[in-house]
């Protein structure tokens, strides 16, 4: 054999090698990239198109723990209170005229579970046109804009309110 | 609306053939080139040779195909390929020295196939192996131990790692990870939350209890143990490398890890200053091309694996037209630097890259199995691998100190290679679980 080929065969190995590699790896990356995202059923895609522009997207009651069933939503919306930090980040609950009881207990309204929060932890309702809240004798406190509640307090849009790790403001 | 689903993987047995036929092909080019380089080309070793690996390999495949099915399609090619370079390159030092060791090896291989081949048929589920946790545990430290047993052991260069039996002797470390492996993987996924959820916390980290410190300190005295009695620095720091990292996976909680590594740092520190084996070790790392180092010897070895792979270059001198038998050992512990030497960066890269592939997965199985155990097992003989091949190459490339591994399904060593075909086996039992598809995925 001519220096050549030995040459050819020296770097023929070495692109072998890597043929072996490089295809291993060709087998693997479906793995590689792990997930696919698919439409799901064709014929459906276009009404689904259009509904999900109207539609703003609500956590699932379980997710949340929101009991929507308690809150009246038919009168003219005050506003909402929206969850702005702890374990239920991004949950709103619309106002409407019916008070809202928030705790561990799972007849609240809006249930947190979180260690620092009693079972019934604080309460806000609606008086002469303006929402109030009120401590119902938690143990660690409910905090409107860092200063402990205990008889109630007027809660006006933009205010928040702190209990255990959770975050509450008032929005319109 | 979209949903995003995991690609359903498909089983690959076909892939895994089209892999092992390239993978044959870089088996019987490595030997043919060793050949006609080193010595002379005789076309009917060669198809002797062809034809023996072309039959380990159908066999592997074919069992495969049978008892696990949904195994990795990976794996079975890339260690074909590394056993397969590694006999060739061994069989390139005995033309060069006039010894026999590729003969051994490939007797080895074809054990070592055969091992694999056994532990698929009989092990159908991995779980089976946690209920030999403390069994397991037991054998490793034994085994472990056996070569400081006083008239089975025998030392070879200093280190006491061997035993001898009938005039055969092995390496029962080797073994005794995969014991230790299965015991760890027992033991953490019992154990698990104690020792993630309990202690104070430090530094933003939650620490250990003291308490929960026991296996640690055991694990952590027989290493150092090992590293003491049996001067083998590489064994001691794998041992407690696969047990760290099994740890991390078990836990999740990074301070056991810097715990144990301090520990090990403080135990490697005391040993480098105290014992002189250890201690010339580190000096030939730190020093390895003073002048003074290099005359007594200590260094001599690296240093000359060093300037293999330096005129091996990118691109390496061509498989049997270097000279690594220049360098002590380079059927074994420097089979690294005489496959840098004659293969150059770019073949390194790939052999490493193939061991990175079946580190990875090793990771990807014990990712995708269900059972506690089994993502300990997997993960726990990924660690073994990635361990070993970190310790033996950053030792023949200076960024650790040398220590007397061997590079797993490359070197030279036939309990070495009879080991870890049966952890290639172990890997494809859980990546066969791994990977079956979900509605059989759970047998009652």
């Amino acid at each position: 054999m001519s220096e050549l080929s030995i040459t050819v065969l020296r770097f023929g190995f070495l692109i072998l090698l890597w043929a072996l590699v490089l295809s291993s790896i060709a087998v693997l990356r479906a793995d590689l990239y792990g997930t696919r995202v698919t439409s799901r059923g064709k014929g459906r895609n276009k009404r689904r198109d259009d509904a999900r522009a109207d539609k703003v997207a609500a956590p699932s009651r379980s997710a949340t723990g929101v009991r929507t069933g308690s809150i009246s939503t038919s009168s003219k919306a005050v506003g909402h209170l929206a969850v702005i930090s702890g374990p239920l980040k991004g949950t709103t609950i619309p106002l409407g005229t019916a008070p809202i009881l928030i705790g561990r207990s799972p007849t609240c309204t809006l249930v947190i579970d979180d260690d620092y929060c009693s079972a019934k932890h604080c309460r806000i309702f609606p008086e002469n046109d303006e929402w109030r809240i009120e401590d119902l004798g938690s143990t660690n406190g409910t905090f409107l804009d860092n200063q402990r509640v205990s008889d109630p307090m007027p809660f006006k849009r933009g205010d928040s309110v702190r209990l255990g790790a959770t975050a509450l403001e008032l929005r319109s | 609306m979209s949903t995003v689903s995991e690609i359903r993987v498909r089983a690959g047995r076909r892939s895994e053939m089209a892999l092992l036929a390239i993978s044959w092909v870089i088996i019987v080019l490595a030997r043919a080139q060793v050949d006609y380089n080193a010595a002379y080309l005789e076309i009917s070793v060669i198809a002797l040779y062809g034809l023996g690996t072309a039959v380990l390999m159908i066999a592997a495949h074919v069992v495969l195909d049978k008892v696990a099915p949904n195994a990795d399609p990976v794996l079975l090619p890339a260690v074909f390929a590394l056993n397969g370079v590694g006999i060739a390159e061994i069989h390139r030092i005995d033309l060069a020295e006039d010894t026999s060791f590729a003969n051994a090896q490939m007797i080895w291989m074809a054990l070592g196939v055969t091992a694999m081949i056994v532990v698929l048929l009989v092990l159908r589920d991995h779980r089976k192996l946690r209920r030999y946790t403390y069994t397991a545990g037991v054998v490793g430290l034994v085994l472990y131990l056996l070569p400081l047993v006083p008239g089975l052991g025998i030392t070879v260069n200093g280190a006491r790692i061997w035993i001898s039996i009938l005039g055969h002797s092995m390496q029962p470390g080797e073994f005794a990870k995969i014991a230790l492996v299965i015991f760890f993987a027992g033991y953490l996924v019992t154990n698990r939350d104690t020792l993630a959820l309990a202690g104070p916390k430090f530094l933003g980290m939650r620490f250990p209890r003291p308490r929960d410190m026991g296996p640690l300190l055991l694990v952590w005295a027989a290493a150092m143990l090992i590293m003491v009695y049996e001067r083998d620095l590489g064994a001691s720091l794998l041992f407690f490398g696969i047990f760290l990292g099994m740890l991390y996976v078990a836990t999740q909680r990074l301070s056991w890890v810097l715990t144990g590594a301090g520990l090990f740092f403080i135990g490697g520190t005391v040993a480098a200053l105290t014992i002189p084996h250890v201690r010339s070790r580190f000096d030939a790392w730190l020093h390895a091309l003073d002048a003074d180092t290099y005359a007594s010897g200590t260094s001599e070895q690296l240093v000359r694996g060093l300037f293999g792979m330096a005129s091996g270059g990118l691109f390496g001198t061509g498989l049997g037209n270097g000279r690594p038998d220049l360098v002590p050992y380079a059927e074994s512990d420097f089979i690294i630097a005489s496959l840098g030497e004659e293969l150059g960066l770019t073949g390194l890269m790939a052999i490493l890259t193939l061991y990175l592939i079946v580190v990875q997965r090793a990771f990807r199985a014990a990712i995708g199995v269900r059972d506690g155990f089994g993502k300990l097992l997997a993960s726990g003989l990924g660690f073994t691998i990635a361990i070993q091949v970190f310790i033996v190459v950053g030792g023949v490339t200076r960024v650790i100190p040398l220590t007397g591994l061997t590079a797993p399904f490359l070197a030279y060593g036939g309990s070495s290679l009879l080991a870890n075909w049966i952890v290639l086996a172990l890997l494809l039992r859980v990546s066969d679980m791994a990977r079956r598809p979900s509605e059989e995925a759970v047998p009652a």
